[in-house]
């Protein structure tokens, strides 16, 4: 069943949470709502769920207005950051909770029940409660509970966020096996841009209450739509220039291709750390710049390297694979020049 | 510390105010050892005046240490409280990097924040505001809860009997001892306190009559739906506001149950339950009491029994019956709306379990009240 909340504007005193807001989630896929805190996609989220009211606009499902059906006639499965598993009740009356809700038959309960907690990984858990199982154990039950009735839309609000690392990377991953495997229409909210990137179908990028863009995780990599984008998927190195005749000229003298062929003014240059080349001869005239070693970080499955640029004084982290690395010898202090393969240019009245 | 300050010169301070700008001339050496007399010089004047711009000469200032930048500070403090600013002037390049560094950028950071109290008209009225809409809280409440209670009353099957008496014995059972305790001593109190002013008009055989009397018709209930609301109205909304900040009643909403009918319902059934017994059981013993004080006066036992049989109707204990169970219907009432109405944050709950209580016996009161006056006009 496909989402639509329709032109959503929602405002807590005076501060507004959203502003006219669109958001599309197609039927089957699974959706990133993407954003720093305090942008507003949890209370989106909560919107669709019913739990909490929009000032204007309308939630659809399968294009029928639900915006006045109360929470618990929409039939959406909530999945909560915290959990928020009832404390009182074993595993498997939790699970079974909306069931009984709806008066099921007790051998459906139990059939039900126990085909969840298999889906989950934790079946024969049924007789603990919630205080007994791990994080990440509990929140796979609020998602089976969340499942229990069936729902034809399911709402995910960072539902790894309290988790640690490993856990996270390993719960995503299943998440996204379950999600092919039962295909609700889900819609989920995270603050991690790893997440988004690796788990879902399309992903809405949220700032301030507004939508900065919507599309696939490939898209918004590799084409934001401006500087806040670019920013929030990934570390990103910021070089003030000018454009004249057309021409890129950074503060510290290079030169760069102006492949978005914007207008003369100032600009903004972005480069993310793997689009950086380290070389020890220096290149051609106006092209790169030369800088010095601060800091190798030998961790990791690439290194990173942090670079004072000599002329303006600024830092710029590049990332290298090992090899050219081992090739380069690179040791605090020595200079090199660094070159930028790709580079996206925003004039900077725009800024983040 | 000591050879230096031998040969830097003390400090100088000149302050000159004029149309709410005040100039500050630091010359010298600003340390620990001068920091209290360029207070006194500097900054307390400053808070009185409070001027609308604050100039800091320093060009002739030798020396400064943290005391000076925390003189500075408070001198900055001062001026954006009034929405002034402070300005240097003859600020060296370290000097400069120094207090940039030290001193914080936003003038509008929360402690600097003025926070001017509210006119009165305005406080009146936002008052006015907050108590109004509690009251349309409390109403909708009520109507939420009648519809539920509409709900249960057609759907007996579906009310959850064991998590009834669940909470009947938390309510009730357990509140036995304490109960139990203050019923004796309250009669005991009473006896006493009416021994002496009545034996002055040799009318000491009355305490029997005046003590059942009171219990009865009133202090039974209200001490009863009193002990209820520290225990369990308190509880019902620590229960409900713990529910509240996990998110565990939106989770009851998404998978498809009104709160309100599964958790106040059966707490509002339980109190309606077990207040009425508990004032029973509370008079009893205030009565047990009374007997205890007019025994040790010299009086028997049947007296007491024969007086106060004659002297309470029928009417008047069920009178006192009645309002335990309104006081009942307030206090678990109340004490489910204020943990729904709980907000998020730690000290959420506590909050919601004090405005519970308070509510429930204010209100408990008010009710005793109004239906004093429907009693005596019904001449019950």
């Amino acid at each position: 069943m496909s989402i639509l909340a329709r032109n959503i504007t929602k405002k807590f005193g005076s501060f507004t949470a959203l502003d006219d807001v669109t958001v599309e989630a197609p039927s089957g896929k699974l959706v990133a709502l993407l954003g720093p805190s305090g942008s507003g996609k949890t209370t989106l989220l909560r919107i669709i769920a019913g739990l909490e009211h929009a000032d204007a606009g309308q939630v659809l499902f399968e294009g029928e207005d639900a915006t006045d059906r109360s929470a618990r006639h929409r039939n959406v499965g909530f999945v909560f950051q915290h959990y928020a598993l009832f404390r009182h009740m074993t595993i498997f009356e939790n699970v079974a909770f909306s069931l009984r809700v709806r008066k099921k038959p007790r051998d459906e309960v139990n059939a039900r029940v126990h085909e969840l907690l298999k889906l989950v990984q934790l079946d024969g858990l049924g007789k603990r409660y919630p205080a007994q199982l791990s994080g990440g154990q509990r929140q796979r039950i609020a998602l089976a509970r969340a499942l229990a009735a069936q729902p034809k839309v399911l709402l995910l609000d960072e539902p790894f966020g309290a988790l640690d690392a490993k856990v996270r990377k390993e719960l995503r991953r299943w998440l996204r096996k379950l999600h092919d495997e039962i295909h609700v229409t889900s819609l989920f909210v995270t603050h991690d841009q790893e997440e988004a990137l690796e788990v879902s179908d399309e992903i809405v990028i949220f700032n301030k209450g507004k939508v900065e863009q919507t599309g696939t995780p490939d898209e918004v990599y590799n084409k934001p739509a401006n500087p806040f984008v670019l920013g929030f998927l990934g570390h990103v190195n910021i070089f003030h220039g000018r454009i004249t005749g057309g021409q890129a000229t950074l503060a510290d003298g290079s030169q760069v291709k102006n492949a978005g062929g914007v207008s003369d003014g100032n600009i903004a240059a972005y480069v993310r750390p793997h689009e950086i080349d380290l070389t020890l001869e220096a290149p051609a005239e106006g092209v790169g710049t030369e800088a010095t070693v601060l800091w190798v970080h030998r961790a990791g499955a690439t290194i990173k390297v942090e670079l004072e640029v000599e002329k303006t004084k600024e830092l710029l982290v590049a990332e290298l694979p090992r090899e050219k690395y081992a090739e380069l010898r690179l040791e605090r202090g020595v200079k090199v020049w660094a070159v930028a393969r790709d580079v996206r240019i925003f004039s900077s009245d725009y800024q983040i | 510390m000591s050879q230096q300050s031998e040969n830097a010169q003390p400090l100088k301070v000149d302050v000159s105010e004029s149309s709410g700008a005040m100039t500050i001339n630091l010359a010298g050496r600003l340390d620990a050892a001068a920091l209290p007399d360029a207070w006194t010089r500097t900054v307390v004047p400053a808070a009185k005046s409070h001027p609308a711009r604050i100039l800091l000469e320093v060009k002739n200032l030798d020396f400064f240490d943290g005391s000076g930048l925390g003189l500075f500070a408070e001198l900055r403090r001062i001026a954006a409280t009034s929405g002034g600013t402070l300005e240097f002037s003859g600020l060296d390049k370290d000097q400069k990097r120094l207090v940039d560094m030290s001193l914080l950028k936003d003038p509008a950071a929360p402690m600097l924040e003025n926070k001017k109290p509210a006119s009165l008209p305005a406080f009146v009225g936002l008052m006015a505001w907050t108590i109004l809409k509690d009251q349309y809280q409390l109403i909708a409440y009520v109507g939420e809860l009648s519809l539920a209670f509409l709900w249960a009353l057609t759907h007996p099957h579906r009310l959850r009997k064991r998590e009834i008496l669940i909470i009947a014995e938390k309510a009730g059972v357990n509140a036995l001892p304490v109960i139990s305790l203050l019923g004796l001593l309250v009669g005991m109190i009473l006896a006493y306190q009416m021994a002496d002013p009545l034996r002055r008009y040799a009318a000491e055989s009355l305490i029997p009559t005046i003590v059942s009397f009171a219990l009865i018709r009133e202090l039974g209930p209200l001490i009863t739906a009193i002990i209820i609301a520290g225990r369990s109205g308190s509880a019902f909304a620590a229960e409900i506001g713990t529910m509240k900040v996990t998110e565990e009643l939106a989770a009851l909403k998404t998978l498809g149950l009104e709160p309100v009918r599964f958790l106040a319902v059966p707490r509002v059934l339980a109190a309606l339950l077990v207040t009425p017994l508990l004032t029973l059981y509370n008079l009893l013993l205030g009565l047990v009491g009374a007997c205890l004080v007019m025994v040790s006066m010299g009086y028997s036992v049947t007296y007491f029994v024969k007086t106060v049989n004659e002297s309470i109707k029928l009417h008047d204990f069920l009178g006192g019956i009645f309002k335990s169970l309104v006081f009942a219907l307030i206090i678990a009432g109340v004490g489910c709306l204020r943990g729904q109405q709980t907000k998020s944050g730690p000290g959420a709950v506590g909050d919601s379990t004090t405005r519970a209580v308070v509510a429930g016996i204010v209100l408990t009161i008010v009710a005793d009240a109004i239906i004093g006056v429907i009693y005596y006009y019904l001449g019950i």
